[in-house]
């Protein structure tokens, strides 16, 4: 990083920016990002402990079930879709275009499964907000991680059109690492999300 | 403690470690539920140990110094100083160091507390930064140098990078009090910059207090 900084040094016309941090600004935008978003979703489980720990509330509450089989399967889908997300990443690193593209394609409708599964276990699950604490809860931890799969979407879909239109390369891709790391997250709470809803 | 979020592999590679801790945790759970969350408990203390083993990358580098070029015929000095720029032992130096083109950039850095530092709380430091600069550029301007000031991080090393990326120099001159008297001394300032910069530094010990009669301290 200094010796990039020994080489700005040099350049004529306006200073170049001071980075104090080792880590870029991109990255460190990122991390502060998902740190608060982590505070977010830690309030979500303090509610769940309470809820289900300090209150005792019976977990699924009957006469309610939850549909595990399928949130595996969702689960499986979403960490395929990391798995795709990383090939595309390495290969845009190796200078393989086609290769972004195919791996952003498939995490992006791997994605887009998820987000429709989700939809339609909430339309058969049988319960709704108004049914007690543990659906309330049910729906709020479930539901806040759709929305951030939902922002994911988005970041994927400009990066996708973005690598169509060749605006990546070897030496050019930090757009595509950035929306890496955040799918990354995303994947990672709903893991949590889903050990704590629907197994434990 | 290794950052799993700092680049995509990192992230990727905290998910996988992520997946195989799920499945040990769902595992238990499968047999009891408290011992699935025993399991959980125990893989997060884990991952936290893993991240914590793992080396971070280029933290074990020796940083690349920092160097400075300035424009050919241009002879530029960088002074980091406070409330020694007036002292003689400051101004001799300066005046064997200085050439015909000479120019001189006095940065004094914004010295405040650490608990007004992490509140963000500067703005008293940098006043009083501000009327310590004047009087030392009025002092200096007096010996004939052309002399510029700017109010600095109060961290010296970073308010002399900070200098150093619109100012340029050929040589870092960093005026501190004797020892015992001068926290710079304390925080080994001086070596640091000689080990951080690719430039030469020069350090002058000014004894204000034994020219004016009076305690003071940096």
């Amino acid at each position: 990083m200094a010796a990039a900084h020994a080489e700005h040094l040099e350049h004529h016309g306006p200073p170049a920016p001071h980075y104090s941090s080792r880590v870029t600004p991109g990255v460190l935008g990122m991390f502060l990002f998902i740190a608060s978003e982590i505070m977010l979703f830690g309030s979500f489980f303090t509610a769940y402990f309470f809820v289900r720990v300090v209150n005792g509330t019976p977990w699924p509450t009957p006469p309610y079930h939850l549909p595990v089989y399928v949130a595996f399967i969702n689960t499986c889908i979403l960490v395929t879709s990391s798995f795709s997300m990383h090939w595309g990443l390495q290969s845009i690193k190796r200078g393989n275009v086609w290769g972004l593209r195919a791996g952003l394609l498939l995490t992006f409708l791997m994605g887009l499964s998820f987000l429709i599964t989700q939809a339609i276990e909430y339309s058969r699950i049988g319960f709704n907000t108004t049914n007690g604490a543990f659906a309330t809860i049910f729906f709020c931890l479930t539901g806040l991680h759709g929305v951030h799969v939902f922002v994911g979407l988005s970041i994927l879909g400009f990066m996708t059109i973005r690598a169509f239109r060749g605006h990546f390369s070897a030496e050019e891709h930090h757009g595509v690492e950035i929306g890496g790391i955040y799918w990354h997250f995303v994947d990672v709470m709903w893991i949590v999300v889903y050990l704590t809803v629907y197994i434990l | 403690m290794r950052n799993p979020l700092r680049s995509e592999d990192e992230a990727f590679r905290f998910l996988i470690a992520a997946v195989v801790a799920a499945l040990v945790i769902a595992g238990a759970a499968y047999v009891n539920t408290w011992l699935g969350v025993a399991a959980a408990v125990l893989a997060v203390a884990g991952i936290l140990w893993w991240l914590k083993q793992e080396p971070v990358p280029g933290a074990a580098d020796v940083p690349p110094k920092i160097t400075s070029e300035t424009p050919p015929g241009v002879h530029r000095l960088l002074v980091v100083a406070n409330e020694t720029v007036g002292g003689a032992a400051l101004l001799s130096t300066l005046e064997g160091l200085a050439q015909p083109t000479t120019e001189l950039l006095v940065v004094a850095p914004a010295l405040t507390s650490r608990v007004r530092h992490w509140a963000s709380d500067v703005d008293g430091a940098r006043a009083d930064a501000e009327v310590r600069l004047q009087a030392s550029v009025t002092r200096l301007e007096a010996t004939g140098l052309e002399v510029r000031g700017e109010i600095g991080d109060e961290d010296p090393l970073v308010a002399i990078e900070d200098a150093l990326r619109t100012f340029g120099a050929d040589a870092i001159v960093i005026s501190t009090h004797p020892e015992g008297r001068s926290n710079w001394l304390k925080q080994n300032v001086v070596d640091r910059a000689r080990e951080r910069f690719a430039l030469p530094v020069t350090h002058v010990v000014v004894d204000i207090a034994a020219e004016q009669n009076q305690p003071s301290k940096d």
